[in-house]
């Protein structure tokens, strides 16, 4: 359970930014309102929070003095890199710290002998990628927000991308992360080797989210970059058709680097907005990008395409070039903007489920839609499962923000129900806690906080998120019997 | 409650030894047995609780229980030319799935695709309560909780008792060579590193007597291309099973087995034995009578950790046969275990004496 850290008065709030400053330097601590603002939410901007203070520190040695001081007074911290997550997990809490990891953001190291690079917690996805750029290694997960979002945050989030389909997620792409637990204690997990002894305290840290410890080094591998790529944009005219296609090209053994699809609506709305050929008589599009040894790539590229005919394919065409797979690739990437000029707002959903359920669950979001009058567009990671579906809504209208919210429910309960995650890359942070009641029994939920407890007793490291307390789970589940509705009466939503 | 799956009877042990801290001695068909320190307490015999529950080969996934022989796995997914992409060696043909897993044991294919923990999806364990948890799922991407089905992968039973697990399988290579190039240790090392930083197909290296082996799988084409790359001669596939099964003449040596696990490039420590070099480097098996401590010393100065992985003196007589950990590392472990198994009662000392 987390500690029930009371309200703080003036007075401790005082005492705590002035323990601070003894520690840190001037500009690495940030309590007036004005200098906190930018730190009030993460990603998801509809929930917001003044912390009692922000730090900024630059060092592993600072870090450790932050975390014993909020240790000792029993302040709760919470940790940050880019703010660019989606779940609120970064979102600050009233009287607690923000332990900001940006400015520790050197590249320590590039080992293109042990394919790894040695990073600090605040270096940025995509600066890893670049800083192998010259050896011809890469760091394999893209979150979308790669040019932003931190390795840290990614440890933290469990962070997925475009390609996790054939190079996994960020949890297998790690070898080692440092971290700092909230007494101050430095441990690794994980090892240079590829694997190390006693449990596997590197695999149960990724996608913790900043519950366990903080993230104060990482060493990633880092792979042989694909010498050829070759991508696959075939348009059908049912969704059923393309979601029976992803099945195939998987049973056919073949892993494309990525594997997404589009619905009408997403087509249409890029289109409008980025014309990029897609095809907008469609009712759904695939990407499907070969990537690998070109030997390799001709022939899987041939077999895929035989493949996506087979399953009924009405049109395809193949970009070889990088500058055609980047104009292609482009559709895709915008879409979020572009759906963003449709309606004043929109909500993107995160749920997983098994491949085979695709054609099932885009029909029970269809009617969805329509039972919530709601519109949605799906464009998301086909080849593993991975939805995100768009619902657009005007939050001027009365009551449409609670109709979206609901809608947003149904969704994931649909994927739970469909042998389901309702999350597959965003993580739970605020934002699913209720969530997180439908997909765990009691037992599972005390099981997590037991080991939060087992390297955080007190309950200091952000406190709240992530996982469900029991209490929230009773009555989550009292007020779906009662009313079929959700409310939240603890936080605030939208 | 547990009885839908039939592991109440399991869940009714536990909860009886819980209640008398009585420890448990989780077993299978035995053929990792020799591996770890000692067990110890009554056993707990999980060989019935077997069976392939689902297979989607279109979803790549299978879900069994413990009990399932990994033989029986294998005869499943080779109707449909998938497999298991962390090639894990069986050390006996009645192997079951959880004691793999448990034991968390990768084959030759790791360095390239994975070890057992990266293609675990979910798991449904029974604690040392006898409470009967399920994590993770048949998805490939699932983020909600922490992921506690990685954590059993190599825990020994210390944790819980594995009843299910769903697998992500790969689909078996459309063609695959083995070449062997007649080179030392050291410059084979070398030669492995070079091709390491680049998109090459290489699914399997091994670096013993004087000769380097590397597997080549993946499309016809690229696997031919490669091939004529890399040059030697043409060697059987049968190779990697007698690397995987420690069935290998290499492995015959009377003296003790160590495994080291270091980082790839880290450089030759004589050893007062003969190596065996796996995984691009990372995996050293060691037949040598050298002090323990000077073994240890070695895999620390290359960023791992060395385990006593078979000896001919029973389990007990030798210490820990794992590296040791850290003090804070050690308070961390016990924490972990008198959370999950608050009477200490499940499989006991095999992983550490003090776990």
């Amino acid at each position: 359970m987390t500690a029930a850290v009371s309200q703080s008065s003036p007075a401790d709030r005082d005492a705590v930014i002035a323990a601070l400053a003894r520690v840190l330097p001037a500009d690495a601590l940030l309590h007036e309102r004005s200098d906190v603002k930018p730190y009030e939410c993460d990603g998801l901007t509809a929930f917001r929070q003044m912390p009692l203070a922000v730090t900024l520190p630059r060092s592993v040695d600072e870090i450790r003095a932050i975390l014993l001081i909020c240790s000792e007074r029993g302040v709760p911290v919470v940790a940050r890199g880019a703010g660019t997550g989606l779940s609120g997990g970064a979102l600050p809490l009233e009287n607690g710290v923000v332990l900001g990891l940006a400015r520790l953001n050197a590249i320590v190291e590039i080992d293109p002998r042990n394919r790894c690079a040695r990073v600090q917690p605040g270096v940025t996805n995509l600066a890893i990628s670049k800083a192998a750029a010259p050896y011809g290694l890469f760091y394999a997960p893209d979150p979308s927000s790669q040019i932003a979002c931190t390795i840290g945050g990614n440890v933290a989030e469990n962070a997925g991308g475009l390609h996790c389909l054939k190079y996994g997620l960020t949890t297998h792409n790690l070898l080692k992360v440092d971290i700092v637990t909230i007494d101050g204690e430095r441990l690794t997990l994980g090892a240079d080797a590829l694997d190390a002894a006693g449990y596997d305290l590197l695999a149960l840290f990724t996608g913790s989210e900043g519950l366990l410890g903080v993230v104060v080094e990482v060493t990633v591998k880092l792979l042989p970059k694909p010498d050829s790529a070759r991508l696959l944009l075939a348009a059908f005219a049912t969704v059923d058709a393309a979601a029976g296609a992803v099945s195939a090209v998987i049973r056919a053994g073949i892993v494309p680097g990525g594997l997404e699809m589009m619905d009408r609506p997403a087509i249409t709305a890029v289109e409008a907005y980025v014309p990029c050929g897609y095809p907008t008589d469609a009712e759904a599009v695939l990407l499907c990008e070969l990537d690998g040894i070109e030997a390799e790539v001709i022939e899987e590229t041939a077999q895929a395409e035989a493949i996506l005919r087979a399953a009924g394919a009405t049109s395809i065409r193949t970009a070889i070039e990088a500058h055609e797979r980047s104009a292609v690739w482009a559709g895709r990437k915008a879409a979020f903007p572009a759906l963003g000029r449709l309606a004043p707002d929109y909500y993107c959903i995160d749920g997983s489920i098994p491949r085979g359920r695709l054609p099932d669950v885009l029909r029970g979001i269809a009617e969805l839609s329509r039972e919530y009058r709601l519109p949605v567009a799906n464009v998301f990671h086909a080849g593993d499962g991975n939805l995100h579906p768009i619902i657009l809504y005007d939050a001027a209208n009365a009551g449409e923000r609670e109709r979206t919210e609901r809608f947003g429910t149904a969704i994931l309960a649909l994927c739970v129900a469909a042998g389901g995650s309702v999350t597959g890359e965003h993580g739970v942070g605020v934002e699913k806690l209720d969530a997180m009641c439908t997909q765990f029994a009691t037992p599972e939920i005390e099981s997590f906080h037991r080991i939060k407890h087992a390297f955080d007793p007190d309950g200091l490291l952000n406190p709240g998120k992530a996982i469900p307390t029991l209490r929230r789970c009773a009555e989550f589940g009292r007020m779906h019997v009662h009313r079929g509705a959700v409310s939240f009466p603890d936080i605030e939503r939208f | 409650m547990a009885d839908a799956d039939g592991s109440a009877e399991f869940s009714e042990r536990i909860r009886a030894a819980a209640a008398t801290s009585t420890p448990l001695r989780l077993c299978g068909s035995g053929s990792k047995d020799f591996l770890g320190n000692a067990g110890c307490g009554e056993s707990l015999d999980l060989r019935a609780h077997a069976g392939i529950l689902r297979y989607a080969p279109d979803e790549l996934v299978l879900t069994a229980r413990a009990g399932t022989r990994m033989a029986d796995i294998d005869a499943a997914l080779s109707d449909h030319g998938q497999m298991l992409g962390f090639e894990p060696p069986r050390f006996g043909a009645d192997a079951t799935l959880g004691g793999t897993l448990a034991a968390g044991l990768s084959g030759p294919r790791r360095a390239s695709s994975g070890a057992a923990r990266d293609f675990v999806l979910g798991m449904r364990i029974l604690d040392g309560r006898g409470q009967t948890l399920r994590f993770g799922g048949e998805v490939m991407k699932n983020v909600a909780g922490y992921d506690v089905s990685r954590l059993m992968v190599g825990a020994f039973g210390t944790l819980g008792v594995i009843l299910e697990a769903s697998i992500k399988l790969v689909p078996g290579p459309r063609a695959q060579r083995t070449l062997r190039l007649e080179l030392d240790a050291m410059s084979a090392l070398d030669r492995l590193r070079g091709w390491a930083q680049r998109p090459l197909p290489i699914s399997a290296s091994a670096i013993v007597d004087g000769r380097l082996y590397v597997r080549l799988s993946g499309a016809t084409a690229a696997v031919q291309a490669a091939a004529a790359e890399l040059g030697g001669a043409d060697d059987g596939d049968t190779f990697w099973l007698s690397l995987r099964e420690h069935t290998h003449a290499f492995f015959a040596d009377p003296r003790p087995l160590w495994r080291l696990s270091v980082a790839p490039a880290t450089p030759i420590t004589p050893l007062d034995g003969p190596m065996l070099i796996e995984w691009q480097g990372a995996q050293r098996w060691l037949k040598s009578e050298a002090e323990p401590s000077r073994i240890r010393a070695a895999a620390s100065a290359g960023g791992g950790h060395a385990t006593r992985f078979r000896a001919s003196v029973p389990a007990g007589a030798i210490g820990n046969v794992f590296h040791p950990f850290s003090a804070p590392m050690l308070a961390l472990h016990r924490r972990l275990k008198a959370e999950f198994d608050p009477r200490g009662i499940l499989n006991r000392g095999r992983l550490h004496p003090e776990l």
